[in-house]
């Protein structure tokens, strides 16, 4: 009697979060699955897209042989490759060298944290316009009225300017700010968890360590890595994850060309291409390319949680 | 008033669902518990008087069997509609509210005709907050009490709604030593002013027997023996209540009785009727013990350890069935460590056999 | 040699290597200080660039080299910035959106961490382990059917379309369902005892024992609003119903080139300042939530 009514009870309580879930989570599952194997395939009923349709991997086929596909994952394991080693070593050491010190701790603590609070399209507007030329770059004799700030640092300690972001840069220096302000964006909630696990390692090894006069970088790699390598993984995990869905960077500084003028689209990643052919009514493609993105993200989780299993020390 | 239980019987499913092991947590329970009475419900731990406790409560219901409140059946009555106050192990009492808001707490869920005004409620509040003798920290926070404070809030709470039936888990366990002194006492005088028949349960025997009218011993779900606390010391049903209760524990020994004659070891000790030759289980308080210089009962001494009053003699004994036999005397009695002996005479009401199978007591008239 | 001079020798050379150490110390200090300094400059510069340029005159700005604190301060971009914008519109509609999508997607995660936390019912494990599979998936995923269905429901450009799709959080039930479970189960039996019925007890006692996750929450789910772009772009990109970093991306297309960067760095500052005003104030509570999720707001 009492268990019967906690039953209905229950039910209730669960009742809204569950019809959402149903209609905007397990639908969803089901039909984007389903519309990768449809070809020729628009979900959206107004557009009659419904009328003809065959079972097949043609969607799969399409995306792969795509040369915007292509294009957009490697620039997306590029991007990954690159950013998630540079962030994860540069957050271990900030966040090491933050546990090393007292006076000061709690407000450098916070201005590194401040990345964190940011809208990615609007601060990447800010980078861009830090990189940015203004001027006739990319004809045959640019006349330059302002380099930037970032190029008129390199400039003053004697470099040459760079084309970083205009018309007729260079893949590799568009991609070099791309980093750097991912890395920028990165670093905030990867020394957050660095520090809070730094905080929790039990002061006794360090003692220890001192006692034995174990170097300094010795203790780095032998004492605080081992015993931080839970969160390390993490980091690593979820900066991968984090990674392989990055798009906003890109349109915050390339604007919703994802690319420099003269070669738009030359920036697009995985999630980018996924809206386009969403734009584009192309249901069917963008459930196959959203489905390789999962069997991505899936793949590279495995591997690093194999890799930390071996690796990790609890 | 008065509470009654019929036959109270507590079946838990098996936890782990391939072995459908049940366990019977409490087995057929009968009991009368008086009104205004202190009621200690006493034992190991997993011994199924915490189950009890709760299931007067009502937060868990019987298997089978009955629960009575005066002549009313409560048994399938839900907690809130029995009229009882419980005071838990924690106290349990809401972080974030005050003393008063915590003690209005109860009051504030009154429904219907029930239903008070709120100079009634704060009237009431401060009634049960002068009773445990915290009038003067209602505006605190729980954290920022100490635990016997705390422990003076949940009764606080529990009485407020003028219970019919006060219900206490392991209310002292929480407390040091000095405050659970301190405390029981406390337990005791409210208990007294409010003539509120209560129910607590403890696995310390020195407190349940120190505070209540009645104690209940129990063991794996079944009850072993019900009565005054002084009643079941001095009489004890079987071997296990024996050793329960009592600091320093009873000593026990392995022994037998031939020819009316009651043995430890080669030891004759007393001559018995009427019981029939057999092999024994002997109990003996350690108060039980005089010295004497031609005891019957010769023990090997160890060591003295002097208590102030009395004096504990630490020695060995081949029949007992712990390595040492622990005797209490007067501290006027001169112990000499290095003889090879020390010679008792036994307390005849100090000493009680029990039947070695069933651990029950045989009763016995000394020749 | 007596033992007295050994031991005199011996101390001497302690004391020496003590210096020593002192020395080096105090050197590695200082340079853990240096690097941490030359980091915090590199996180902080574009926050500077961002209201120095802000507040240039265009010619100032274009200046080569370049001026590091503005010859003459000009307020009038905000205001050029507020109008070119129409930041007031797109303000208004973050807020309607983010404020209504948080109240719901709060009452709705009380109740289902309510039910995972302190009801029984079948299926219970399985149903919360589903649940916490879902969290696995890309949300892009998603967002390719949804937009069929919200699309078909003629839900595209409303505001129902930009709140309800993501009022559910399994991941927010997940951490507030944790905090729950903290609480002990004798308050639960105490509020029983006392008559407390379910509804009430969830709201007098367990929701104000979670108001710290409870706050994290609302300020992520807050934050989220503010910062979303995809979906709003996708579905609501009109006039009237167009959110702030949708408005700010749409008002200022060009990103390179001869652009009025003064303006647009305004317009940057005002859509971050709120940002930076939740932070300064609930620092602790974002950074809790934050460090418990890995989610970005």
């Amino acid at each position: 009697m009492v268990e019967s009514k906690q039953q209905w009870k229950a039910w209730l309580y669960l009742a809204p979060a569950i019809v959402l879930l149903l209609v905007f989570t397990v639908w969803p599952i089901i039909n984007t699955v389903a519309m990768a194997f449809m070809e020729d395939y628009s979900g959206l009923a107004n557009i009659g897209g419904e009328a003809s349709f065959r079972f097949g991997i043609g969607n799969f086929t399409k995306v792969a042989q795509n040369a915007e596909f292509q294009q957009a994952l490697t620039n997306t394991i590029l991007l990954c490759l690159i950013t998630v080693p540079v962030s994860t070593v540069l957050a271990l050491l900030i966040a090491v060298a933050l546990n090393a010190i007292k006076p000061l701790q709690k407000a450098l603590q916070t201005i590194f944290f401040l990345p964190y609070v940011t809208n990615s399209i609007a601060i990447g507007m800010v980078f861009a316009a830090m990189f940015n030329v203004i001027g006739s770059v990319g004809t045959r004799r640019p006349l330059i009225s302002s380099y930037g700030i970032v190029n008129d640092i390199i400039r003053f300690f004697g470099g040459n300017w760079v084309n970083w972001i205009n018309s007729g840069s260079d893949y590799w220096a568009n991609m070099f700010v791309l980093i750097v302000y991912i890395v920028w964006n990165a670093l905030p909630f990867k020394i957050l968890i660095l520090l809070g696990g730094l905080t929790s390692i039990n002061k006794q090894y360090y003692e220890a360590a001192k006692v034995d006069s174990t170097p300094r970088w010795r203790v780095l790699t032998k004492i605080t890595v081992p015993l931080l390598s839970p969160m390390l993984a993490y980091v690593v995990i979820t900066g991968f994850i984090g990674g392989f869905k990055e798009y906003t960077s890109i349109v915050g500084i390339f604007g919703e060309s994802m690319g420099p003028v003269h070669d738009a689209h030359r920036l697009n990643t995985m999630v980018g291409l996924i809206y386009d052919s969403l734009a584009s009514n192309n249901q069917g493609r963008a459930s196959a390319a959203a489905l390789i993105l999962f069997g991505i993200i899936l793949v590279v989780t495995l591997i690093n949680l194999w890799v930390s299993k071996k690796r990790v020390h609890y | 008033m008065k509470i009654v239980l019929q036959n109270l019987t507590k079946i838990f499913p098996s936890r782990n669902k391939k072995s459908n092991e049940e366990v019977i947590a409490v087995n057929n329970f009968n009991f009368e518990i008086p009104d205004g009475k202190l009621i200690g419900l006493l034992g190991p731990s997993g011994c199924g008087k915490s189950t009890t406790l709760y299931m007067i409560s009502g937060l868990q219901k019987p298997s089978s069997g009955k629960i009575f409140f005066g002549n009313d059946d409560v048994t399938e009555l839900s907690t809130e509609n029995r009229g009882i106050g419980l005071v838990f192990q924690n106290y349990a009492l809401y972080p974030h509210l005050t003393v008063k808001q915590n003690i209005l707490f109860p009051l504030q869920n009154l429904k219907g005709k029930d239903k008070l005004d709120k100079d009634t409620m704060l009237k009431r509040a401060y009634e049960a907050a002068k009773l445990v003798q915290i009038e003067q920290l209602l505006d605190r926070k729980p954290s920022e009490l100490s635990g016997g404070q705390q422990q003076r809030v949940a009764i606080a709470r529990a009485l407020v709604k003028m219970p019919r039936v006060l219900l206490l888990d392991e209310p002292l366990s929480n407390l040091d030593a000095r405050l659970r002194l301190q405390t029981r006492e406390e337990i005791r005088r409210i208990q007294k002013e409010t003539g509120i028949t209560t129910v607590f349960v403890t696995h310390d025997q020195e407190e349940a027997m120190s505070i209540s009218d009645m104690i209940v011993v129990m063991k794996t779900g079944l009850v072993q023996q019900i009565g005054k606390p002084q009643d079941v010391y001095d009489d004890p049903a079987n071997l296990f209540v024996a050793k329960f209760l009592g600091t320093p524990p009873i000593n026990v020994f392995n022994g037998r009785v031939k020819n009316g004659t009651l043995y430890i070891g080669s030891d004759a000790v007393m001559n018995i009727q009427p019981v029939p030759d057999q092999e024994v289980i002997i109990g003996i308080r350690p108060e039980g013990f005089v010295l004497s210089e031609n005891g019957a009962l010769k023990c090997k001494p160890v060591n003295v350890e002097v208590m102030g009053r009395d004096v504990s003699i630490v020695s060995t004994h081949d029949a007992s069935a712990n390595p040492f036999v622990r005797s209490i005397i007067n501290a006027d009695n001169k112990v000499d460590v290095t003889t090879d002996f020390v010679r008792y005479d036994i307390k005849p009401h100090k000493i009680f056999i029990f039947n070695k199978e069933t651990e029950e007591r045989i009763y016995f008239e000394v020749k | 040699m007596s033992q007295n001079t050994m031991q005199v020798m011996h101390a001497r050379d302690m004391q020496k290597t003590s210096g020593r150490q002192k020395i080096s110390k105090a050197l590695s200090l200082a340079g853990v200080y240096l690097f941490l300094l030359i980091m915090a400059a590199i996180v902080l510069f574009p926050f500077y660039w961002m209201i120095i340029s802000s507040l240039k005159s265009l010619a100032e700005y274009r200046l080569s080299p370049p001026t590091f604190w503005p010859t003459q301060v000009l307020i009038s971009n905000y205001a050029d910035a507020f109008t070119t914008a129409s930041l007031g519109v797109l303000f208004k509609n973050t807020m309607i959106v983010g404020v209504v999508s948080t109240l719901l997607s709060l009452v709705i995660t009380i109740f289902t961490a309510f039910a995972f936390a302190r009801l029984e019912f079948k299926g219970k494990e399985l149903l919360f382990a589903a649940l916490l599979a879902t969290m696995m998936i890309p949300g892009e995923l998603f967002t390719i059917t949804n937009f069929a269905t919200v699309t078909n429901l003629g839900w595209r450009n409303t505001y129902t379309v930009l709140i309800v799709p993501f009022l559910v959080s399994v991941f927010y039930i997940y951490l507030l369902r944790q905090n729950f479970l903290q609480i002990p189960n004798e308050l639960y039996l105490a509020a029983k005892v006392d008559g407390t019925s379910d509804m009430k007890y969830l709201w007098k006692v367990m929701v104000p024992l979670a108001l710290p996750t409870l706050i994290s929450i609302t300020i992520l789910k807050m934050m989220g609003a503010w910062n979303s772009y995809i979906w709003p772009r996708l579905v609501a990109n009109d006039e009237a119903h167009r959110l702030i970093t949708n408005g700010l991306r749409n008002a200022f297309t060009d990103t390179t080139g001869d652009v009025n960067y003064p303006v647009q760095m305004a317009a940057v500052a005002l859509v971050s300042a709120p940002l930076f005003l939740v932070f300064v104030f609930l620092r602790k509570y974002i950074m809790s939530g934050v460090s418990r999720s890995g989610i970005k707001g």
